[in-house]
This record gives structure tokens, C-alpha cells and sequence, in this order.
């Protein structure tokens, strides 16, 4: 027999899944410094994200969350709750989905995505932080420019096409419509698919 | 594990019957190629024949009329493609001629997969919805078929909800307006009876690995009298209409399963339905917040389709999986897709509930005390995935 026990997971992620660390339990009684919500329940994953912050160092003292998703999108926030308490928030601001992937050993590629949920959520978090605190300056606008004038597909939605599993140019049409007009965009998608599988991936 | 594993997953694939794994050892002896004049040839056909002719009576066809096939999935595209061929005169075959498709929105991929392909290759595919059971409403049905409708292909049971569709008016309804119907029945066929002259159906798919026969093997019924163009060619088996040195093991296999299924299914079905009212009531009592899918009553015995709200379905399927519990979920995260179940949406439940789906789908080993522990476990996975759901909140309701 082999082992039926074998996860599509790391020991890590399942470890993390199984025992989930910082689960906000008690919303009405939890007061936060900075709260985030990203992803739709629609779309299978969401998450909530709180933080608590000491002021004077500007470090992140507390982080609780709420996720609604798979296991890779559960273990995800739970390890970033560990990865970011004593962290930096000014550091925490720039995790990536790489980062916490990485901390979990790695996900399956169709899989990547559920841990881009996190980092966003962390810095929705932080941004409301920072609008509380008066230092809306430190808010990154994170602005998106348009590749495919006409189906207005921009570099973030071949981001997200990337993490979602887009390998390919023709892949990338068929997530994101990009160049089924005019054409036009083909060489900067291309350029920019791989910067991201790089990015992401490699 | 203390715990013995528990295989609630029967409409992916069920287990080999013991009698099945029996009759594989013995046919392995017969190696001979069926196509061959010596004996061994001769005996491996003797084999292949019996078969045919105890599959056949199986659905009330006559052996001629079944047409022994790699999968569910090869039959189906074989009737999907060779009746929509576009080719129209340049080949032998008499039936060709780009005739139209009407399908359903809760087909399996291999019928939904095909028709896309079916599309760009210039065929009108066009597809009918159901309503929120899954069921595709006759009257409808009858006002799309055109003159150049030449093929209704209608799923006989719904793999993910366990919806039984009305096959035998559909069929009605589709010849009236002078179209060949074809109907999927592996989810059907072994569960519940079957009869290819009660239903009026052309074309009927089977399939070996769900009804506890071995995998790599089906069968596809084809009416007497209608013209047949083989869609994978090179050889004369199967009197031409599927080529390929027969699967003498897997039909030995599959013949066996029948014979199991004619001994089981009557007092299994009884069984299973009977699980079936536990399971939902149970699960209804211990668990607020939760929907059941499919038809209350016209389903296939075995199978529960129920969404939770607020709790998604991989993360449900693997904490059930570490309790030794096997499940599937309609969730997209399950799939590697990023939409959730096509059936669950067709019928118009929302994303949200779709992506909180599990199926429980029974057979023939299920027993009481699996339903007991499924009862016992499943509100403590649920909570817990509750508790930490960003999409649930207690007591709203």
C-alpha cells in the first residue's frame, strides 16, 4: 500500500490548517488598529485582517483574522499571523505572496493564489492604520495601468491571471480577453507574463 | 487510524465487488486476441460475446446493439462527434451533414467539453437550461429543437446532485420533432433500473468503474437501424464501429459487475435511500444554515448534495478527510478551476453556496454505522471551519 495518508499539501500547510493560529474569536470584544477585508465570498476566498500596533516602535504587536476558503488560503493567514507579530509594520507593509508561500514550504501552483489574499489583507490592514494615524503619505497607491487598450485589461489583471494559473500567452487570453481585438498589446503581455511567472514562480 | 476509512465518494469511482476482482483473476488467462481464428482467439471472443449479450440484456438492448468502449467519456464523444460531423457528403457515412446539438448546462465535461469543440468547428451546439432541481422542462425542450436539430444529448442522472432527469418524455419530445436523442446514464445505470425500449433513447452511455466494475471500460448502446460512422477507426471490432483489440479483461470485469448489479441493486437502493433520509435529517438537525441540492425525490438513491453556508467546501472535504472520511465538494478550489461547480450554478444556487458544497455519495459498502460517524463528525467540522470564517455569523439567521 502506499502512503494514503499523503497530502497534495506540505506538513506545514497541514499543520497550519489543522491548527490554525490567531483566529480572531471574539470581534465585538477586539479592538484593532488597523482592519482590512479583501476577496468575496463569490469568488470562493475572503478574508478579514486586524492588527494591533505599538505606536512608538512601529512594530505590529497583534494580528488576528477571519478566512473564508480553501486550506491553502487558511494556512496562509495563519502562518502570515505568526510571520508578521513583532515584525516591522513599515517591513510587513512589503510581504509578498512569495513570502508566505515560502514560509509554508510552498503551495501547488493552481494554489499560489489563495496565499495572495493574505499579503493584501495585511496591507489593507495596515493602510487603514495609517489613515487612522494621520500618515497617509506611507499609503502605496497601488495603481494599475492599462496593457490592453481594448478590452481595458491592466497589469494587475495579468498578475492575478499569472497567479490563477495563466502560463502561457494564450492562457492569458482566455483569463483575461487581453489582445482578441486589436492585437497590439502581444509583445508587452508577453513581457509582462513573464516577468510576473518570475515573479511568483520561479 | 483507529477508525476504519469511510468511502463516501461512489460517484467518482466505487470499489471492484469481490466477485468483480474474482472474475478478473480468472479472465486473465484469456489472453488471446478475440479478432484471432485460433482457439485462443476463439476463446477470448466466446468471452467478449457472453458479455456483450449479458450487458445488453442488462438495459433490455439486444448485443448487437452495444458497442463495447474505453470509458463513459470515449462513448459520449463518439456520439457527440460523429452526429455533428460537418463533413456533410464527403464521407461514407449517410448521417453526417452538420446537423445541430442541444444539450443541457449540467452535462458532464465530456459532453460540455465537446460541444465547445463542436462549436468551433462550426456546429450549432445550443444549450437548454434546468430548473433549480436540475430538470430539464419538456416544453422547452421541444420549442428549441429545429429542423436542424439532428442530436439531443441529455444527461440520465446528475453526477454532482444526484437529479434522475425524465428521460423517457424528453425522448418523446425530441423523436416527435424527428431528432436522435442520446442520453449519459453511467450515473444510472447499476443504481437504478434502466431499459433502453422503456426510455426510447438512440444512443445510451455505461459506464463499468460506477457500478463497481473496473476502470477503462464502458459501453455504448446504439439503436438497431441507425447509421454509425466509428470515431476511432483502423480495425474491424466491434463490426466496425470502434476499433482497437477489445478490452477482453475489463469486459469480463464490467459483464461481472452487471451480474452483481441484477443480484444487488434492488435491496441496495431500499438501503441506500434509507441512509439517505438519515443523513439529511440528521445533518439538518445537528447543522444551522445548510441547503440540500438536487431533487427531494426524483435522485439516484445513494447520493446528498448539501451546501453550508459559510464554510467552504475544500477546507470541509480535507478536515472530513483527516477523519478518514472520504467526500468531494462542488468548491472551485477543489478543482483547480476558479468557478465552482457548472451544475450547482445551472440550477441557480449562488457562487457563495456552491463553493460551500459537499456530495456524499453512497454505495454498496456503506454502512449504518458509517452514517453514524458522518453525523457524529460533521457539525464539529463544521463549526470549526465556522468559527473561523470571515462569511458566517451565529445566530443572524
Amino acid at each position: 500500500m502506499t502512503d494514503s495518508r499523503e497530502w497534495v499539501y506540505t506538513e506545514k500547510v497541514k499543520d497550519h490548517f489543522m491548527n490554525p493560529r490567531n483566529i480572531l474569536m471574539d470581534e465585538k470584544g477586539y479592538e484593532a488598529d488597523g482592519k482590512g477585508i479583501v476577496g468575496n465570498i463569490k469568488c470562493g476566498d475572503q478574508m478579514i485582517a486586524y492588527i494591533k500596533v505599538d505606536r512608538e516602535k512601529g512594530v505590529i504587536t497583534d494580528f488576528k483574522w477571519k478566512t473564508y476558503g480553501c486550506a491553502s488560503a487558511i494556512a496562509s493567514t495563519s502562518i502570515l499571523s505568526e510571520m508578521v507579530i513583532g515584525m516591522k509594520v513599515d517591513d510587513a507593509y512589503h510581504l509578498s505572496p512569495k513570502d508566505i508561500a515560502g514560509e509554508l514550504g510552498g503551495l501547488p501552483e493552481h494554489k499560489v493564489h489563495c496565499s495572495v489574499l493574505g499579503d493584501k489583507a495585511l496591507r489593507a490592514a495596515i493602510n487603514d492604520y495609517y489613515s487612522r494615524n494621520g500618515m497617509e503619505d506611507k499609503i502605496t497607491r497601488e495603481e494599475a495601468r492599462i496593457v490592453c487598450q481594448c478590452m481595458n485589461v491592466t497589469d494587475r489583471d495579468i498578475e492575478d491571471a499569472v497567479l490563477d494559473g495563466a502560463r502561457t500567452y494564450y492562457a492569458l487570453q482566455e483569463h483575461t480577453k487581453l489582445g482578441t481585438v486589436c492585437g497590439q498589446c502581444r509583445e508587452e503581455a508577453e513581457k509582462l507574463l513573464e516577468e510576473y511567472k518570475t515573479k511568483h514562480f520561479s | 487510524m483507529s477508525n476504519r476509512r469511510i468511502y463516501l465518494d461512489n460517484n467518482a469511482t466505487t470499489p471492484l465487488h469481490p466477485e468483480v476482482k474474482t472474475a478478473l483473476k480468472e479472465g486473465m488467462d484469456a489472453y488471446g486476441n478475440p479478432s484471432s481464428m485460433h482457439s485462443f482467439g476463439r476463446e477470448a471472443r466466446t468471452l467478449v460475446e457472453k458479455a456483450r449479450e449479458n450487458v445488453a440484456s442488462f438495459i433490455g438492448a439486444s448485443a448487437e446493439e452495444l458497442v463495447f468502449v474505453g470509458s463513459g467519456s470515449e462513448a459520449n464523444n463518439t456520439v457527440l462527434s460523429i452526429f455533428t460531423c460537418t463533413l456533410e457528403k464527403k464521407c461514407t457515412c449517410d448521417r453526417c451533414g452538420g446537423s445541430g446539438v442541444i444539450t443541457t448546462t449540467i452535462e458532464h465535461p465530456c459532453v460540455l467539453e465537446t460541444s465547445k469543440c463542436l462549436i468551433d468547428k462550426g456546429v450549432n451546439v445550443r444549450y437548454i437550461g434546468v430548473d433549480r432541481y436540475g430538470k430539464v422542462d419538456p416544453e422547452k425542450l421541444a420549442e428549441m429543437i429545429d429542423g436542424e436539430t439532428g442530436l439531443v444529448s441529455i444527461m440520465m442522472a446528475n453526477n454532482e446532485i444526484g437529479t434522475i432527469l425524465d428521460i423517457k418524455e424528453l425522448a418523446g419530445v425530441v423523436h416527435e420533432k424527428g431528432a436522435l436523442f442520446h442520453t449519459d446514464a453511467v450515473q444510472a445505470v447499476g443504481k437504478v433500473p434502466v431499459d433502453v425500449n422503456e426510455l426510447g433513447v438512440d444512443f445510451l452511455t455505461i459506464s463499468a468503474h460506477k457500478m463497481y466494475g473496473p476502470k477503462g471500460v464502458g459501453a455504448l448502446y446504439i439503436r438497431k437501424g441507425i447509421p454509425f460512422c466509428p470515431l476511432i477507426r483502423g480495425g474491424h471490432q466491434e463490426k466496425g464501429r470502434r476499433a482497437g483489440t477489445e478490452n477482453t479483461l475489463g469486459i469480463i470485469g464490467l459483464s461481472k459487475a452487471v451480474d452483481m448489479r441484477r443480484k444487488e441493486m434492488k435491496d441496495e437502493e431500499e438501503r441506500l435511500l434509507g441512509f439517505k433520509t438519515r443523513l439529511k435529517e440528521g445533518l439538518e438537525a445537528a447543522v444551522p444554515d445548510i441547503s440540500f441540492n438536487g431533487h427531494p425525490e426524483d435522485s439516484l438513491p445513494g447520493t446528498v448534495n448539501v451546501s453550508f453556508e459559510g464554510a467552504e467546501g475544500e477546507a470541509i472535504l480535507l478536515y472530513l478527510d483527516m477523519e478518514g472520511i472520504a467526500v468531494s465538494t462542488g468548491s472551485a478550489c477543489a478543482s483547480g478551476s476558479l468557478d465552482p461547480s457548472h451544475v450547482l450554478l445551472a440550477t441557480g444556487l449562488s457562487a457563495e453556496y456552491a463553493h460551500g458544497s459537499v456530495r456524499i455519495s453512497m454505495g454498496r459498502e456503506t454502512t449504518g454505522k458509517d452514517i453514524d460517524r458522518v453525523l457524529a463528525v460533521f457539525p464539529e467540522v463544521i463549526n470549526r471551519i465556522r468559527n473561523m470564517s470571515s462569511a458566517y455569523k451565529k445566530g443572524e439567521k
